[in-house]
């Protein structure tokens, strides 16, 4: 049994002229344990939608996402909120640290509503990403590429089975994208979590076990749009 | 990670607002329980200050005035009585101790009152206080003094000080008499209107260079002690409505309730300015926790995509405004101590009375859970909004 498996997925908006405006119809998806798969879309294509269906941030109008046996859609808002914090890390696009908090804090928050807080774990784990002389700095003192190593920390903290990673490197330069990326299929593979991640830059979809266009998934994608030579 | 880190490090975030809102709930909850604890503790010690005696017998005239000048040494004397009168009510079965006193004359400000000490000396002030000397001896007749222990530390004056008095019950430079009195003892405090006189003999007054001599026997009022407090009413037929040259003040604890239902409506105005704080207060409460979750929507969407539940966001946001209320309440208790000195320090200088600053009242636990409440009511709101926040559009990436 796939670690994750989407069936008949589909979530609309209303759009402000009271009409509905379909963003998500995937008929079919499955992620196997440990497997890192990139999913490649551009703008409109629902690829934060997709992900926000998957970790139970949005119910979806319809169709089931399980996740490790877990049919997320069907759980009632306070279990799929349980679910996500036991199973699921994520890694937003503009990391979503929180500004108050500490580094340390900012990772022991990504355990604190799962299996609990181990500041043990969350110390050796930015240890492992270089931010050992960072643990009391609050994110503003950091570097770009610090703050997305703290988030993928966060994401890991908890032991996910699952990862998923929505442009997680939209805010850097190539090279540290790269890096990034790079340090992102380590870090999962270390803590042997399947790594779901989206992106409309496809020179960072190498690396990955298998790379998939989103909008021939998503049959309410919109159509890509060419870019320029 | 507990919600009480996530809600300390939320209010170090908004830390301006935070104490605007904490300082604002302390000053409401300080001048509530001031207000309060001032008006009820100053009644109380006003009644007990008069306990040593049970009626004043003065001129015809206010019995609040009479008591406030013969017991208080605050307002002027109403005139003065004969000697004859004073006699008649010493002679009374019902009196046990008939004090005369004689006013007129002070010491930069402070009371001269003419007393026979001895007599002064005989009658419990308060229960198990007589007047005792810290330093000296009682005056004998003559030019000399006992002073209060507040009067001897304000004026500077010790055994073997000297000085000269002045007329009337203000202090007028130009109104000096010639006599030189010597101070031969000093009291121990007593926490009563005693502490900020300056006793000598009654002759002392009567006979004060500049007084009229037509009055050298007339005392200004009688202190009286009686044998049953229920005697006070045949003089009080006798007196007041029998009688009409002299008042005949008693009890004397109800004349001073007088004085603060004349007062009440001050208490009263003191009372709603406190309510008026408090209501603007919780308002800044309100005010400062939601603009805090407004502002940080992104930050709670960010937990609840961690994991939190709505049920932990609610709690963290009304958490928020609970601690600032708590700061508040506890900022009230040290406001209100520092408020209660400065009271006690100025009703100690004007009346004598002692005020006792700690003393525990129960105002002091209902005025705080009152405003704890309130502010968990003011938290409600913005709990109820982080609680509604849809998650997935307060995350989309800001331009």
């Amino acid at each position: 049994m796939p670690l994750l498996q989407i069936d008949q997925l589909a979530k609309s908006y209303r759009a402000p002229d009271g009409t509905r405006h379909e963003v998500l119809d995937v008929p079919h998806f499955a992620l196997e344990a440990g497997r890192h798969v990139a999913l490649r879309g551009t703008s409109g294509s629902g690829k934060t939608t997709l992900l926000h269906c998957i970790a139970g941030i949005l119910a979806p109008d319809r169709g089931r996402v399980v996740i490790d046996g877990i049919d997320m859609a069907a759980l009632p808002e306070a279990r799929r909120d349980r679910t996500r914090a036991a199973l699921l890390g994520y890694v937003f696009q503009t990391f979503n640290l929180l500004q108050g908090f500490t580094v340390l804090e900012n990772v022991l928050l990504g355990m604190a509503f799962g299996p609990g807080a181990d500041t043990a774990r969350a110390t050796a784990l930015l240890e492992t990403l270089g931010l050992g002389g960072k643990l009391r700095h609050f994110p503003r003192q950091l570097s770009t590429g610090q703050q997305q190593r703290v988030a993928l920390a966060r994401a890991l903290a908890h032991r996910p089975r699952l990862v998923l990673a929505d442009e997680p490197t939209a805010s850097l330069d190539p090279a540290a994208a790269r890096a990034a990326i790079d340090l992102l299929h380590a870090a999962c593979r270390a803590e042997g979590a399947a790594l779901l991640m989206v992106s409309h830059s496809p020179e960072l979809l190498a690396g990955f076990d298998e790379t998939l266009d989103l909008t021939a998934l998503n049959r309410a994608a919109a159509p890509a749009v060419s870019a320029a030579p | 990670m507990t919600l009480g880190r996530i809600i300390y490090r939320s209010l170090r975030q908004h830390a301006l607002s935070t104490c605007v809102a904490a300082a604002s709930i302390a000053l409401a909850c300080g001048l509530a329980i001031t207000v309060w604890v001032v008006k009820d503790q100053a009644q109380t010690s006003f009644s007990n200050v008069s306990a040593g005696f049970d009626a004043v017998l003065g001129a015809r005239g206010s019995r609040l005035q009479l008591v406030l000048n013969a017991v208080f040494h605050l307002e002027a004397s109403p005139g003065n009585i004969s000697q004859a009168d004073y006699e008649q009510i010493t002679a009374h079965p019902a009196v046990l101790h008939a004090v005369p006193i004689a006013v007129g004359d002070n010491y930069h400000g402070f009371r001269l009152v003419g007393v026979p000490y001895d007599k002064l000396a005989a009658v419990e002030l308060t229960p198990g206080l007589t007047l005792t000397l810290a330093n000296g001896r009682p005056f004998a007749d003559g030019h000399e003094a006992v002073v209060g222990s507040f009067a001897a530390q304000r004026l500077g004056l010790a055994v073997g000080s000297t000085f000269h008095p002045y007329h009337g019950l203000y202090f007028d430079e130009a109104a000096q008499h010639a006599e030189t009195y010597a101070v031969v003892g000093v009291l121990q405090p007593t926490n009563t209107p005693l502490d900020r006189v300056i006793l000598i003999p009654l002759a002392g007054v009567q006979q004060m260079s500049g007084h009229a001599a037509a009055t050298a026997t007339d005392v200004s009022a009688v202190l009286i002690k009686l044998r049953s407090p229920m005697a006070g009413r045949s003089l009080d037929l006798l007196y007041n409505k029998q009688g009409n040259r002299l008042t005949f003040a008693w009890p004397v604890a109800s004349v001073v309730g007088e004085l603060f239902g004349k007062i009440a409506w001050f208490q009263d105005v003191l009372a709603l300015v406190a309510y008026g704080v408090a209501l603007v207060a919780i308002g800044s409460v309100l005010v400062s926790v939601y603009s805090s979750m407004t502002a940080r929507r992104r930050d709670i969407a960010i937990l609840r995509a961690l994991g939190a539940r709505r049920a932990t966001v609610f709690l963290a946001v009304l958490g928020e405004s609970v601690a600032t209320g708590l700061a508040g309440a506890l900022g009230g208790l040290a406001l209100h101590l520092g408020m209660m000195s400065a009271a006690a320090v100025i009703i100690r200088r004007e009346t004598g009375v002692q005020l006792d600053v700690v003393a525990w009242a129960p105002v002091m636990a209902l005025v705080p859970a009152a405003l704890l409440l309130l502010c968990a009511l003011a938290g409600l709101v913005p709990a109820w909004k982080a609680y509604r926040l849809p998650v997935a559009d307060a995350l989309a990436p800001v331009s």
